[in-house]
């Protein structure tokens, strides 16, 4: 469904152009779950916004659905880092707002995005204002507002980032319940290998500078995913093969 | 924001220091003026102010509310002005770089002396007044608002971007709202400076007003009533202040950082 084809970019700076994105060929099936991991710089968030249709590529092209992604599509949705909610619109106003913003909002649209809070655990607080909320809450509501579009490729950019390690972990299966009941494709950037291993049928390892696609780990793990799969051999040895394609022969050693 | 007894007596240990300090102070001033006996036209005693500002109200009021029209209007051509005017630094590079300029150009230019070529230009008339008004309050709002317009949050425009969101649609609803607590903060400076501005064209050309009975009382030496039209200028400057503050509370609860009734997990 999407097709990213030799991309390359480059960043005008003070210092002349910098190579973000080399040669970057990935393709992302419909209702697939890819995690995109590597270190800072390795350009995995510019390859989102370019799905996302935010950024042009300076060679190569993305496509979804065999078209050209040259502006952002209704068939994409985004989740940040930062939750970005309104701080002056309560949580089911943020929610319904990307649709109201798109002049799509109809009748159903306040039902929907009520019914959609309450699978978040949000229900009774659909009239509070974002600063109200715990950080988790905040996320779980900016995760409502994209999947209320109905998007067939959510890109999240390191979506659980800002949260505490506890809140990460309820969040990453909340978001794996969630998807298994939707066609819908994700494509999730992470700095976490365990939370990519957790989560992907896929990772696509990124190495930096500039950014390519070192390899690409098919996750064998069944599904539903669970915490306990952490201690089977085949998330082990996923896990490994990450850390040692990220680090590559300068694997750190603690004494 | 239901009055309870708890919220009232936590509101006067607040204000309780600065009643007392201002108390404190004109008991002070009484004391020198009384103690040194100086003479009342050069530094009245409160007390003294007090009598002769109340002995002759109805001239000070009606002063006072020929003051009040010329903030108000002065004001509301700020408000009126300067956030067409920010939006429109904003929109384009070429605009700010035409308009910054021009902006400070308007703020170096003291205002007193402006004044008097405003009124031979336009007459003596209210004109001249508001205009000088409005020259001295509308910076602050310009600056406020392009600043407020600017530091909405890059994610928020991207995710304004990825609803294909137009730049109009991303200034109405994105920009502009998250601008808001700016806004009032601009429009708190404003509402002081307004009464400043007033003031300064009333020195130079008015035949009402406070500044207007400032320079007659002064003129005979009446210095308790001048004292008394400080005062009440004073008065309004800080309800017009407060005004905003309030009108900020009752309209955008989630910008004053006033905690909305149910708060609180």
């Amino acid at each position: 469904m999407i097709r990213i084809d030799r991309i390359r970019k480059l960043f005008p700076t003070r210092e002349g152009e910098v190579e973000a994105l080399r040669d970057v060929s990935l393709h992302v099936a419909a209702g697939e779950f890819v995690a995109i991991v590597g270190a800072s710089g390795c350009g995995k968030s510019t390859l989102l916004r370019m799905i996302a249709g935010l950024i042009q590529p300076s060679s190569g092209q993305v496509l979804l659905d065999g078209s050209p992604v040259t502006a952002p599509r209704a068939e994409t949705a985004m989740v940040f880092q930062a939750a970005t909610l309104l701080p002056w619109a309560d949580v089911l106003r943020n929610v319904t707002f990307p649709l109201r913003l798109m002049k799509q909002a109809g009748a159903g649209t306040e039902a929907r995005a009520r019914a959609l809070l309450a699978t978040a655990g949000l229900t009774g607080f659909e009239r509070r204002l974002p600063r109200e909320l715990s950080g988790g809450m905040q996320q779980r509501v900016a995760i409502c507002r994209a999947l209320l579009q109905e998007p067939r490729v959510l890109l999240m950019d390191e979506p659980f980032g800002a949260l505490d390690a506890l809140t990460r972990e309820e969040m990453s299966l909340e978001l794996l319940r969630i998807w298994q009941g939707r066609e819908m494709a994700v494509v999730f950037v992470t700095h976490s290998i365990p939370e990519a291993v957790l989560l992907a049928d896929r990772v696509v390892v990124m190495s930096p500078r500039p950014g390519r696609v070192a390899e690409v780990i098919e996750i064998d793990l069944p599904r539903p995913r669970s915490f306990e799969q952490e201690a089977l051999p085949a998330f082990q040895a996923a896990a490994q093969r990450i850390r040692a394609l990220i680090y590559g022969g300068r694997l750190p050693r603690a004494a | 924001m239901r009055p309870s007894a708890a919220r009232i007596a936590a509101g006067l240990r607040e204000t309780a220091p600065g009643i007392a300090a201002v108390i404190l102070l004109l008991l002070i001033w009484e004391g020198i003026c009384r103690g040194f006996a100086i003479r009342p036209f050069l530094l009245p005693a409160p007390s003294l102010v007090f009598a002769q500002t109340l002995a002759a109200w109805p001239v000070v009021l009606k002063h006072a509310w020929a003051t009040l029209g010329t903030v108000l209007l002065g004001f509301a051509a700020s408000v009126a002005i300067s956030l067409p005017l920010a939006m429109l630094i904003v929109s384009s590079r070429a605009l700010a770089a035409a308009l910054y300029p021009l902006l400070v150009i308007t703020q170096s230019i003291p205002k007193v002396a402006l004044a008097p070529i405003l009124i031979v230009a336009l007459g003596a008339n209210e004109l001249p007044r508001v205009i000088v008004t409005f020259l001295v309050a509308f910076f602050p709002l310009v600056v406020g608002t392009v600043a407020g317009l600017m530091a909405t949050p890059p994610e928020l425009i991207e995710l304004g971007r990825a609803c294909r969101a137009g730049r109009l649609q991303e200034l109405l609803r994105i920009r502009l709202p998250f601008a808001i607590p700016f806004v009032f903060g601009g429009l708190k400076v404003a509402a002081a400076l307004a009464v400043v501005g007033a003031v300064v064209a009333e020195f130079v050309g008015a035949e009402a007003g406070l500044g207007y009975l400032i320079q007659t009382s002064m003129a005979f030496f009446k210095t308790p009533l001048a004292f008394g039209a400080v005062i009440v200028l004073a008065v309004m400057g800080i309800l017009l202040f407060q005004a905003v503050a309030l009108t900020e509370r009752l309209l955008f609860p989630w910008s004053s950082g006033a905690a909305p009734p149910g708060a609180g997990l």
